[in-house]
């Protein structure tokens, strides 16, 4: 049965990255606990609009945990402490008591700059995947799947570290703002399957450059990237790219 | 050069210092527990150790490798820093298994250099310093008493006979277990040399390698605190 909570939400509001940003609070009244988190924004936004203030901006898009589009740092914790390793879209009033006061921020990190409230820019980790995160292929006829055999537990790894969708929590979460669970997931996805191997020194090169241009931080191992990530990714990654950097700066 | 404009390179060079670093401290810790067994074998080592040519580049060897590791600590805790951004979280929530040892390194690092400061004041400035300055008969005053450079043991008695001695070397003993029980398996987690089936191991082997040696340092702190003058 759904009973209906109130407490209170504190938002963030930033106009741009250049604004110091602050604080607003809204009561929210007898919501009912099945509602999502960004449900019960929706609903703060239609207050907000009916008494004509400005509404409260985040990310959202396909709202069934798959995109990665969701972002919010809520009560401490990027995604909120959902019910299993999901994101935002997927975290229910249910995780709430009533009389709470519930704090929303945006992803902090020099690298991800606020466009608007909690709305931040991840396009650093697009340019990071254009800069090598990808296999050359030539296109024409395919070969036949079974031409190149694979380990069933490589495929399996190599398609859990592929499940990373981008969401960004690890930087937020890191006390360094380094993106390097993402960017070893990313390379692991590729170097743990034949068809990633012919580029795989390449490909470790030129994301990690790229990361550190894009101003993220330096890993130090806290692990706190992989105790909030919503799909599960771990630091083996990060060890398996620090080998995979090593061994091409080796051979150059 | 890679190993000073990447991130993971920087990383590397924090990692092998810091391997060095523990190697040093291995040797280090078992030449002390000679102390407490025979502080005739304790004097020879330091005779050996004292201001002869191969001592005297093994300690430049460890000044380069301690400066090494602090310099690029100060610049990847700063570069980290700028990464965090200006503004700060209003609330974190530290999730379970983040260990407090790896988010304050820094700190524990400086404990333990500090540590390093005043027991260069208590032993190597009365040993080798003494021995550079005026030779292998130098003789050093401690307490009121006249002794060669190369009397250890003595030295060690003489020094944890304060409490406040033995106090300061448990605190920044303290310290540097907190700081290895990360810094071991981090080192290697860097390296390269970890996965899902190693983390646990690596974990535990630093855990265990941190407590010994750490064991063998307090061991001698407190023996000699413990029967005084007797002991020397």
């Amino acid at each position: 049965m759904a009973k209906n909570i109130s407490f209170t939400v504190k938002y963030w509001k930033q106009n741009g990255p250049k604004d110091a940003g602050h604080f607003e609070q809204k009561e929210m009244r007898n919501i009912p606990d099945d509602t999502s988190f960004l449900e019960m924004l929706d609903i703060l936004n239609e207050e907000l609009i009916n008494e004509g203030k400005e509404p409260f901006t985040f990310d959202h898009d396909c709202r069934e945990g798959i995109c990665g589009m969701c972002s919010l740092y809520i009560n401490g914790t990027p995604h909120g402490k959902t019910e299993r390793g999901a994101t935002t879209c997927q975290l229910y009033m249910r995780r709430f008591k009533d009389g709470d006061v519930i704090t929303v921020e945006p992803w902090r990190s020099a690298a991800f700059p606020v466009i608007k409230d909690c709305m931040v820019d991840r396009s650093a980790f697009d340019k990071i995947q254009a800069a090598g995160g990808y296999t050359t292929i030539r296109t024409g006829q395919a070969q036949d799947a079974n031409a190149i055999l694979i380990p069933k537990d490589d495929a399996d790894e190599a398609m859990d570290c592929a499940t990373c969708i981008g969401c960004g929590a690890c930087v937020a979460a890191c006390k360094n703002g380094s993106a390097m669970l993402f960017v070893s997931s990313k390379v692991s996805q590729f170097a743990l399957l034949p068809q990633g191997r012919p580029e795989a020194a390449r490909r470790v090169k030129a994301m990690v450059a790229k990361m550190d241009e894009l101003g993220f931080g330096n890993c130090t191992n806290t692990r706190a990237c992989e105790a909030v990530c919503p799909k599960n990714e771990t630091i083996a990654n990060i060890a398996r790219l620090n080998r995979e950097f090593l061994k091409a700066k080796v051979k150059d | 050069m890679w190993l000073f404009n990447s991130s993971v390179g920087r990383k590397v060079v924090m990692s092998v210092t810091g391997i060095a670093l523990v190697l040093f401290l291995t040797f280090h810790a078992c030449m002390n527990v000679v102390a407490i067994f025979s502080a005739d074998a304790y004097d020879a080592i330091c005779a050996f150790l004292g201001a002869n040519w191969y001592a005297v580049v093994a300690t430049l060897g460890l000044v380069a490798l301690i400066a090494c590791h602090f310099v690029f600590a100060i610049i990847l805790t700063l570069q980290n820093k700028k990464a965090r951004g200006a503004n700060r979280y209003a609330v974190t929530a530290k999730p379970e298994k983040v260990e407090w040892a790896s988010q304050n390194m820094f700190v524990l690092g400086l404990i333990v250099l500090l540590g390093l400061l005043l027991h260069l004041f208590n032993f190597w400035y009365n040993m080798m310093f003494a021995e550079l300055l005026e030779g292998h008969a130098a003789v050093v005053e401690l307490g009121g008493e006249f002794l060669s450079p190369t009397s250890g043991t003595a030295i060690i008695a003489y020094t944890f006979s304060h409490w406040y001695y033995v106090l300061l070397y448990l605190v920044w003993l303290c310290a540097l277990w907190f700081h290895l029980t990360h810094g071991i398996w981090s080192g290697m987690q860097t390296l390269g040399a970890n996965g899902k089936t190693w983390f646990n191991r690596w974990k535990c082997i630093g855990n265990v390698y941190a407590t010994l040696l750490i064991l063998c340092f307090a061991v001698v702190v407190l023996y000699f605190f413990c029967c005084g003058s007797v002991c020397a």
